[in-house]
């Protein structure tokens, strides 16, 4: 009973964080219908950069900060060079780019920091807490994780249905020919949710990295876990990206402790596959009319 | 030079020799140039480079398959390298467990491979959009995992054996493994190649153009696209397989996530959709990583860790800015090249529209010289 009650916990702190991965992902493809297979490597850069920054003799909150703040120019930086000039053109292309983005960015930190394993410090303590006689497997820092991607997310939430600013967002994901013709002006719009995407991404890995830790590729498997969260909860749905989150956050970390830690990433295509089967809209997504 | 070109054109008018208009025919006589070429090559190169010769034929084998994909049909996968690994470990495991012969070994990694294939395939057509790509990239990414978790049936780090086979005396082994591979790679293209021609060509092209006008025109769009899967995961899958003859044994290791990559890059570089691209995008593969990327390294004086990473640098370069800029690859620059030699040569004067790279559709990255229905609004 200890034992499945600290599973739960546990995959409900990794839930979590493949939540904010999945939010950015949802993000820019309700905008863009793009999946940005580079979102992981992106954090991934930038997570370097807060450990330089750390290291210089910050503290762990400027380095946090300055992490978010990089990780919304650097996907604002992307969207403008690399994405803009694909509007228009097949899905295919914009999944080779982003692909090409990640191996490239994996192969630039490897080249800059070399590939050996850094310890990235936790901001609180990651030790299990004892409450009567029973050794509970969540941390403060699992605390914080939680509250960091529920913040996020009510964040995001005040943003899309609260704001002028997130009216005209939403208007140019559902529809952008007619969002236009309304004097929405697009594409700074879209360099917005690029940004705010990747500070999504960026905070997952900020939030992952002192229980992996910081090597060129240790986003890679976040990121499928934070695919089949999107694909569980339905591409483009915001919600849906949080309860598909915890939804593969606890299966895995079933498969995990019962099964074996090995088995989870084919666990996350198995689960795939079966939401694919059973609800291939995903559980929150709007039903889509394929026009012609 | 009026009176050359005068002559050029008559001489173009009435060629000396006509290939055969049968695909089939012309498909086995290029395999037959082909061999004869191949023969001498590998007589004449060294046992090293019989080796690299053996690997540019197993890379062009997948490349094929992944282009056939893309390509032809419009569907993407990135994790190639994947499926390469099933047909590899399928043949050590046959290896290991029968007295097989070569060849049913290799048919048997293909059926398995393509049997995954359609696992992956199958729930990916229900929707549109990139979940095919994410879920091939959850296999190449999975797969070390998986045989980490059964690590006494897949033989653990160690990996598995797998013999080189051994053919004549009087031949030697790379030489004799070369043949075997370049044996199937000929096989693979002229198979493909008939595929494209037929029916079932079409059919991939017309569900790349416009899946709601290929469905209209009688065409089943989800099968269509599960048997282009299958197929090209069949062709990864006996990639694998030589691969694993090459290397002499399998292991997780062997198949890492940059197979893929390069996989996906020597498809962009060699001309996406072109089945004789491959070549170009195998010699890539094959060379950039072992040797290129070494000597530029060296000759610029980098330190060891830029020199490790500087071949996949090039090579997530190579699909970015490929996709960017010349969408076409060497393939479709050759092509351009040829039409402007030939509006040169042509009685008006005008490029072969057909074949010239501008009128190709810019509204999709993938095009090959012929398309069955106009190309549909993407993203619909």
């Amino acid at each position: 009973m200890q034992f499945f009650l600290n599973i739960t916990l546990g995959g409900i702190a990794t839930g979590m964080i493949v939540a904010a991965v999945a939010l950015g992902l949802v993000l820019i493809f309700r905008a863009t219908n793009i999946v940005n297979f580079a979102q992981g490597a992106m954090a991934m850069m930038t997570t370097y950069i807060a450990y330089a920054i750390l290291h210089k003799g910050s503290g762990y909150w400027l380095a946090f900060v300055a992490a978010l703040a990089t990780g919304l120019l650097f996907g604002a930086v992307t969207q403008v060079v690399l994405i803009r000039p694909l509007q228009g053109k097949s899905p295919l292309n914009a999944i080779i780019v982003t692909f090409g983005f990640l191996i490239f960015l994996e192969g630039l930190a490897g080249a800059i920091w070399g590939s050996q394993t850094r310890t990235y410090p936790a901001p609180f303590s990651e030790a299990g807490q004892r409450i009567g006689n029973t050794q509970i497997a969540f941390s403060p820092f699992d605390v914080f994780v939680v509250l960091a991607v529920l913040a996020l997310m009510i964040l995001m939430m005040v943003l899309f249905r609260g704001t002028d600013l997130g009216l005209r967002m939403r208007a140019v994901a559902f529809a952008p020919e007619a969002a236009r013709l309304l004097g929405v002006r697009v594409r700074p719009l879209l360099t917005l949710g690029w940004a705010l995407s990747a500070a999504a991404g960026v905070l997952a890995a900020l939030l992952v990295v002192p229980t992996s830790s910081l090597t060129p590729n240790f986003m890679d498997v976040i990121l499928i876990y934070g695919f089949t969260a999107a694909v569980v909860g339905g591409l483009d749905s915001p919600v849906g990206a949080l309860v598909g989150g915890l939804a593969t956050g606890l299966s895995l970390a079933y498969v995990g402790g019962y099964l074996g830690g090995s088995l989870e990433p084919m666990a996350a295509l198995a689960l795939v596959i079966v939401s694919l089967m059973i609800r291939p809209e995903g559980l929150f997504a709007r039903p889509a009319p394929r026009r012609v | 030079m009026a009176e050359l070109r005068k002559k050029a054109q008559s001489l173009a008018a009435k060629p000396w020799f006509r290939m055969p208009r049968q695909p089939m025919l012309r498909h086995l006589s290029y395999a037959a140039v082909a061999v004869v070429f191949l023969y001498f090559l590998t007589q004449k190169l060294s046992a090293f480079n019989d080796y690299e010769v053996g690997e540019i034929a197993f890379y062009a084998v997948a490349l094929a398959g992944l282009t056939l994909l893309t390509g032809i049909n419009g569907q993407i996968s990135l994790g190639h390298g994947g499926f390469m690994a099933v047909g590899g470990f399928t043949l050590a495991l046959l290896v290991e467990h029968t007295t097989w012969n070569v060849v049913p070994e290799l048919a048997v990694a293909i059926v398995t491979s393509a049997l995954v294939g359609a696992v992956i395939g199958i729930p990916a057509t229900r929707l549109r959009g990139p979940y095919l790509a994410g879920m091939t990239l959850m296999v190449a990414l999975g797969l070390p995992y998986l045989t980490n978790q059964y690590d006494s049936f897949f033989g653990g780090d160690q990996g598995l054996t797998t013999p080189q086979p051994t053919g004549p005396a009087s031949i030697n082994p790379e030489q004799w493994l070369a043949w075997i591979q370049l044996a199937c790679a000929l096989i693979v293209l002229i198979l493909l190649g008939n595929l494209l021609r037929s029916r079932f060509g079409r059919s991939f092209r017309a569900v790349r153009d416009d899946e709601i006008a290929a469905s209209l025109a009688g065409i089943h769009v989800a099968r269509t696209k599960v048997i282009a899967f299958m197929v090209s995961a069949g062709c990864a899958g006996l990639a694998g397989a030589l691969l694993a003859l090459s290397a002499g044994g399998v292991n997780s290791a062997e198949f890492p996530l940059s197979i893929s990559i390069y996989l996906l890059a020597g498809m962009v570089i060699g001309g996406t959709g072109s089945l004789m691209g491959v070549w170009w995008g195998a010699i890539l593969i094959v060379y950039l990583p072992t040797s290129w990327a070494p000597s530029l390294a060296s000759h610029f004086h980098v330190n060891s860790q830029v020199s490790a990473n500087l071949a996949v640098i090039i090579f997530g370069l190579v699909l970015v800015v490929g996709m960017l800029v010349a969408p076409g690859g060497i393939q479709g620059a050759l092509r351009w090249v040829a039409a402007r030699v030939g509006a040169y040569f042509s009685p008006d004067g005008l490029p072969n529209m057909k074949l010239s790279l501008q009128e190709a559709p810019t509204d999709r990255a993938v095009h090959d010289s012929e398309s069955v229905t106009q190309a549909g609004k993407p993203g619909v």
